[in-house]
């Protein structure tokens, strides 16, 4: 992985200075064209039990862009895209204080319908997780929840998901059968089908692409770029390449702090902090 | 660095013994199973005829046949199940989604081990004392309800071990879909652990198709035939056990017509639950 992470300009004596900023001060996170804010992140904390994963995370994530989220592994990123959609919720003891606006609204707070706002907010996992039922079914599945479809609609839509996820030409000769019998990059484009379904706003990726071969990586990779135009998209990867590639921001998150987060391009080239700094360049994690 | 020719033959020589062992262990174990088997089909098919299926059980001395005990059997086994099945899956899949390492949680399942492990007949007398002596009268229902109490810990055992080993991912992925989770349950969870409730439900099957004590104190035995499950019911374990203890070759022969005729059922069951499971499981 640090082979493939691009060289940072060598540093010079001004910008020896600029590192030295203290994580989360002003220009190692950048602020988000309010307008374009999808999900506003306030001072969230989070606890497992005692534990706490995340300290006082603020950023915000820009509509119909994609926004990475990279750091070593415990940093609390996949913790942070967990909070997104609340699913922390299944398990007693987690708990997550401060504010989570999506569209303006608080999902933190207690009266948050937990099952439409997952409608809203989709989520494709490390591992490919098809449901023991045929290709069809699974990519209806969501769809059966929330909407009554007539036959042909549900076609429709279960074709426009595959579509969508790349994956249509590979089994539209096989949509009876198992979700289970397919390959693992293929399973894993089920599950990005299944989610967009559903017809989400939001899309989180937790490293969707760490179970698969370089080539179902690269196709995946490909999705998720087409996505972009239609989705908010947050993704959680140890690939810094995938960062570099797919995403417009990224954020560095190191024991559960944002240390840095900023436009891709600026953040891969001239990363603000020294931990950014050390990580991208292979220092360390 | 090579191995000695000497080292390589003492390993050869340690796992041919080992093999070999293992090896006769099995041929031990399945040569039990074969006998058994052997002298259930050989005594039982001399008894095998017509009027097993189609009489009642006759007095000694007198043709007849099982079809009293075969229905009273099935009839009891059925209810046993539905309501085994009910409770345990319900109960194991509690056990597995909801209680976690509850101080509740851990009793119930403390307690389920227990039961699983209880002695039949002790199962046959706490039905006698519930549903036998306030009521005046054995019955077919008594004995359901005490075959059914030695299914549902089976039941619910597996039950959780399967709900358990289904991955924390497929849960969060169908959750993520913004699915309620007692619908995660019905269309996800218990849908991957088919198989293996299946399994659970054909051990408890099997485990009560044979029972007789507990049917002693609670169906006891009926010699005539009736589809009355409210009424003392004959059924096949009670009544191999009676005619097997009886002076009388003919009835003899019918026990061991009985016992053959509940092996071939709880083989058959088996084998076509699995083709079921297996055919309903994707590949």
């Amino acid at each position: 992985m640090t082979d493939t992470a691009p060289e940072p300009l060598a540093p010079d004596a001004a910008e020896a200075q600029v590192r030295a900023v203290t994580p989360g001060s002003d220009n190692s996170i950048i602020q988000i064209d309010p307008a374009q804010v999808k999900i506003d992140i306030r001072n969230v904390d989070f606890f497992y039990g005692k534990g706490q994963a995340l300290k006082s995370v603020s950023m915000s994530v820009a509509r119909n862009a994609v926004t990475a989220l990279i750091g070593p592994s415990g940093c609390g990123k996949s913790t942070l895209l967990r909070t997104l959609n609340r699913m922390y919720g299944l398990y007693p003891g987690h708990r997550a204080t401060g504010e989570i606006l999506f569209d303006g609204e608080d999902i933190l707070g207690p009266r948050t319908n937990l099952s439409l706002l997952r409608a809203r907010i989709g989520m494709v996992f490390q591992k490919p997780t098809p449901f023991p039922m045929s290709i069809y079914d699974n990519v209806a599945f969501g769809v059966r929840l929330y909407e009554n479809l007539s036959r042909a609609e549900m076609s429709d839509r279960v074709e426009e998901a595959l579509r969508k996820a790349a994956l249509w030409d590979e089994v539209k000769d096989k949509l009876p059968t198992s979700g289970l019998g397919l390959s693992g990059g293929q399973q894993q484009r089920l599950c990005v089908a299944r989610c967009i379904a559903v017809r989400p706003e939001v899309l989180l990726l937790d490293e969707p692409t760490s179970a698969l071969d370089p080539i179902s990586s690269a196709r995946l990779e490909e999705t998720v770029t087409q996505l972009k135009s239609d989705y908010t998209i947050v993704i959680v990867t140890h690939n810094l390449g995938q960062a570099a590639r797919l995403s417009d921001y990224t954020g560095f998150m190191f024991l559960g702090e944002l240390v840095e987060y900023g436009e891709t391009g600026a953040m891969f080239t001239r990363p603000v902090t020294s931990r950014a700094s050390d990580y991208i360049t292979g220092r360390f994690g | 660095m090579a191995l000695s020719a000497a080292r390589i033959g003492r390993r050869r020589a340690a796992n041919a013994v080992f093999v070999g062992f293992c090896f006769v262990v099995t041929a031990l174990a399945l040569a039990a199973l074969a006998l058994i088997l052997w002298s259930l089909v050989a005594q039982g098919v001399g008894g095998l005829n017509l009027k097993v299926f189609t009489m009642a059980t006759p007095a000694a001395g007198t043709p007849g046949g099982l079809i009293n005990a075969i229905v009273g059997s099935v009839m009891m086994c059925l209810l046993a199940m539905v309501i085994a099945l009910t409770i345990g899956v319900l109960a194991g899949t509690w056990l597995a989604e909801y209680a976690g390492e509850s101080r509740y949680g851990s009793m119930v399942r403390f307690l389920n081990d227990v039961l699983l492990s209880a002695p039949s007949i002790l199962v046959g007398l706490f039905v006698y004392e519930i549903l036998v002596a306030p009521f005046h009268g054995f019955s077919g229902f008594a004995g359901s309800v005490a075959l059914a109490l030695l299914a549902v810990p089976v039941i619910t055992r597996t039950t959780e071990d399967v709900l358990k080993l289904q991955p924390t991912s497929l849960r969060e992925s169908a959750v993520a879909l913004g699915t309620p989770f007692w619908r995660v349950i019905r269309t996800v969870l218990w849908r991957a652990a088919s198989s293996g409730i299946v399994t659970g439900a054909l051990l408890a099957f099997a485990r009560i198709s044979g029972e007789t004590a507990p049917l002693l104190f609670t169906a006891l035995n009926n010699q005539f035939f009736s589809w009355n499950m409210a009424k003392p019911m004959a059924n096949l374990p009670v009544v191999i056990f009676q005619f097997a203890l009886t002076p009388y070759p003919d009835l003899n022969k019918l026990a061991w017509a009985g016992a053959l005729i509940i092996a071939v059922s709880v083989l058959g069951v088996t084998i076509i639950a699995r083709i079921v499971s297996r055919d309903s499981k994707p590949s």
